[in-house]
């Protein structure tokens, strides 16, 4: 049967989908549709390595041109869709051409929300290999940079900001940025991690304006302090990309609202991967989107197995895993480390800057797990999370981890 | 039969292979991949792949 499924957005939720649809034994005729340019990338190395300059642009490539070849995917990059006729199945480019499809995976991801404080230039923002490249020509000609927003993708930044020889100072209207996502105890370790590095840290304290240009820009706190850099760096958070969906008649609400199969509501052929799928995660019971690697690529195994057995779809509850490095810590959370009741800490004695967080929710059954610089302990706890066990195990396992111990 | 190799100089340990594939992937002390068993049967394609698939910085390919 002649059967065509067209992906919109070419980073990872959709490249992963092309590729697990082949794997899957998926025969149709594959197009992947991609507003940017560029040969189809991957993020997270661009607030990393890509940004220390450690890693070439060959490694962050997400799809070879040779693979793309051999598994058969038409790449239309340079333009984008502008929209979806959902009852003639057809998406509309923005250059008026029409591609009709089967199925239909919508992977526009997301974006870096825009700095809301103007200055003539030298702001930045990192979402995109065209900003890291920006930021990271910036960052020769620079002796300082002021970086708004205590998060991931600000703390990162840092890092490779240290690693480039800047000096650093970074913004955030939380007391402890982090303690959002892994709870303050951890929150303030990695704040420590800044000071210890060499950054200095003004939390607790909002931006009320950015002036000036690249070279002399100027940041008013809240709190009537005034900082000076070269250059900032806005990270505070991403929107998901469902403008071009306005009209579509598709639910749009933080997301393409999908059910618990990453269906598009009401659609049996639409379906959502990564950033700017908002689906009903069936564990939790409540609409959730995750802006994590991870998450896009198993959800985009889940999509593809549900085109491919369209008589055995599988529901999407994936646990959630991500990674940070921020200077010599390679942090990795999994599970659930914001919304917890208590935690227990296991430090390795025999390493410095070794260090696990065991949480558990308030039932007393461990929900998640941090690990820096300790990847043997994550995956142990983090296959223990797909059972519903209490902390005595995973605490178990992380002592028989600890020197001295048999193994 | 196809063979799985690892490079080991890649690995960062994030592991999302051994979730996808315990049988064939773990994580050694030092926290890098451990090839289980290298060469895997047809019947465990889709599987593999997906293992390879997940690995964030690309470490993993199947040789056939």
């Amino acid at each position: 049967m002649g059967s065509r499924t067209v992906v919109v957005g070419a980073s990872v939720g959709g490249i992963k989908t092309v590729q697990a649809l082949r794997s899957q034994g998926y025969a149709g005729e594959l197009i992947v549709v991609e507003a940017e340019s560029h040969l189809p990338y991957d993020k997270p190395p661009l607030s990393k390595g890509y940004l220390n300059e450690s890693l070439g642009r060959d490694r962050v490539n997400l799809i070879s041109e040779a693979e793309t070849n051999s598994l058969g995917i038409g790449l239309r990059l340079g333009v984008g869709a502008k929209n979806i006729e959902v009852a003639g199945s057809e998406i509309i480019l923005e250059d008026g051409g029409r591609i009709g499809y089967d199925n239909l995976i919508v992977a526009t991801g997301a974006r870096a929300r825009l700095s809301p404080w103007e200055a003539k230039d030298g702001v930045h923002l990192l979402r995109t290999i065209d900003d890291a490249e920006m930021l990271r020509k910036d960052f020769h000609g620079a002796q300082s940079v002021i970086v708004v927003g205590g998060g991931f993708i600000g703390a990162e930044v840092a890092a490779a900001a240290r690693h480039h020889g800047l000096e650093v100072t970074i913004v955030d209207p939380l007391e402890v940025p982090m303690g959002r996502v892994l709870g303050d105890s951890v929150g303030t370790l990695l704040i420590k991690l800044h000071h210890l590095n060499g950054v200095a840290t003004h939390f607790g304290n909002g931006v009320e304006a950015i002036t000036g240009s690249k070279g002399d820009l100027t940041v008013e706190l809240t709190d009537g302090m005034v900082l000076y850099g070269d250059l900032v760096v806005v990270g505070i958070g991403a929107v998901p990309n469902t403008e071009w969906l306005a009209s579509s008649g598709l639910l749009i609400d933080n997301g393409l609202v999908c059910d618990e199969y990453c269906r598009a509501a009401g659609q049996a052929n639409i379906f959502g991967v990564g950033d700017v799928a908002r689906w009903l995660h069936p564990k939790r019971n409540e609409l959730v989107r995750v802006e994590h690697w991870t998450n896009a690529v198993e959800q985009a195994g889940c999509v593809a197995h549900n085109i491919v057995n369209p008589n055995n779809i599988v529901s999407y509850a994936p646990i959630p895993y991500v990674w940070s490095d921020q200077y010599d810590w390679k942090i990795q959370i999994a599970g659930e480390t914001a919304r917890v009741a208590d935690f227990v800490f296991v430090e390795d004695p025999s390493s410095e800057n070794r260090f696990a967080a065991v949480y558990v929710d308030h039932s007393d059954r461990f929900c998640g797990v941090v690990t820096v610089n300790w990847p043997k302990a994550m995956i142990q706890c983090r296959r223990l999370l797909e059972s519903e066990t209490d902390i005595s195990r995973p605490l178990k396992l992380l002592n028989d981890l600890l020197p001295g111990k048999a193994q | 039969m196809a063979v799985i190799k690892a490079d080991l100089d890649l690995c960062q340990g994030y592991a999302n292979c051994v979730m996808e594939a315990p049988k064939f992937f773990d994580i050694s002390d030092d926290g890098v991949v451990v090839v289980l068993v290298e060469e895997f049967p047809e019947g465990n394609r889709s599987r593999v792949e997906a293992a390879v698939r997940s690995c964030p910085v690309s470490a993993l390919r199947i040789e056939e």
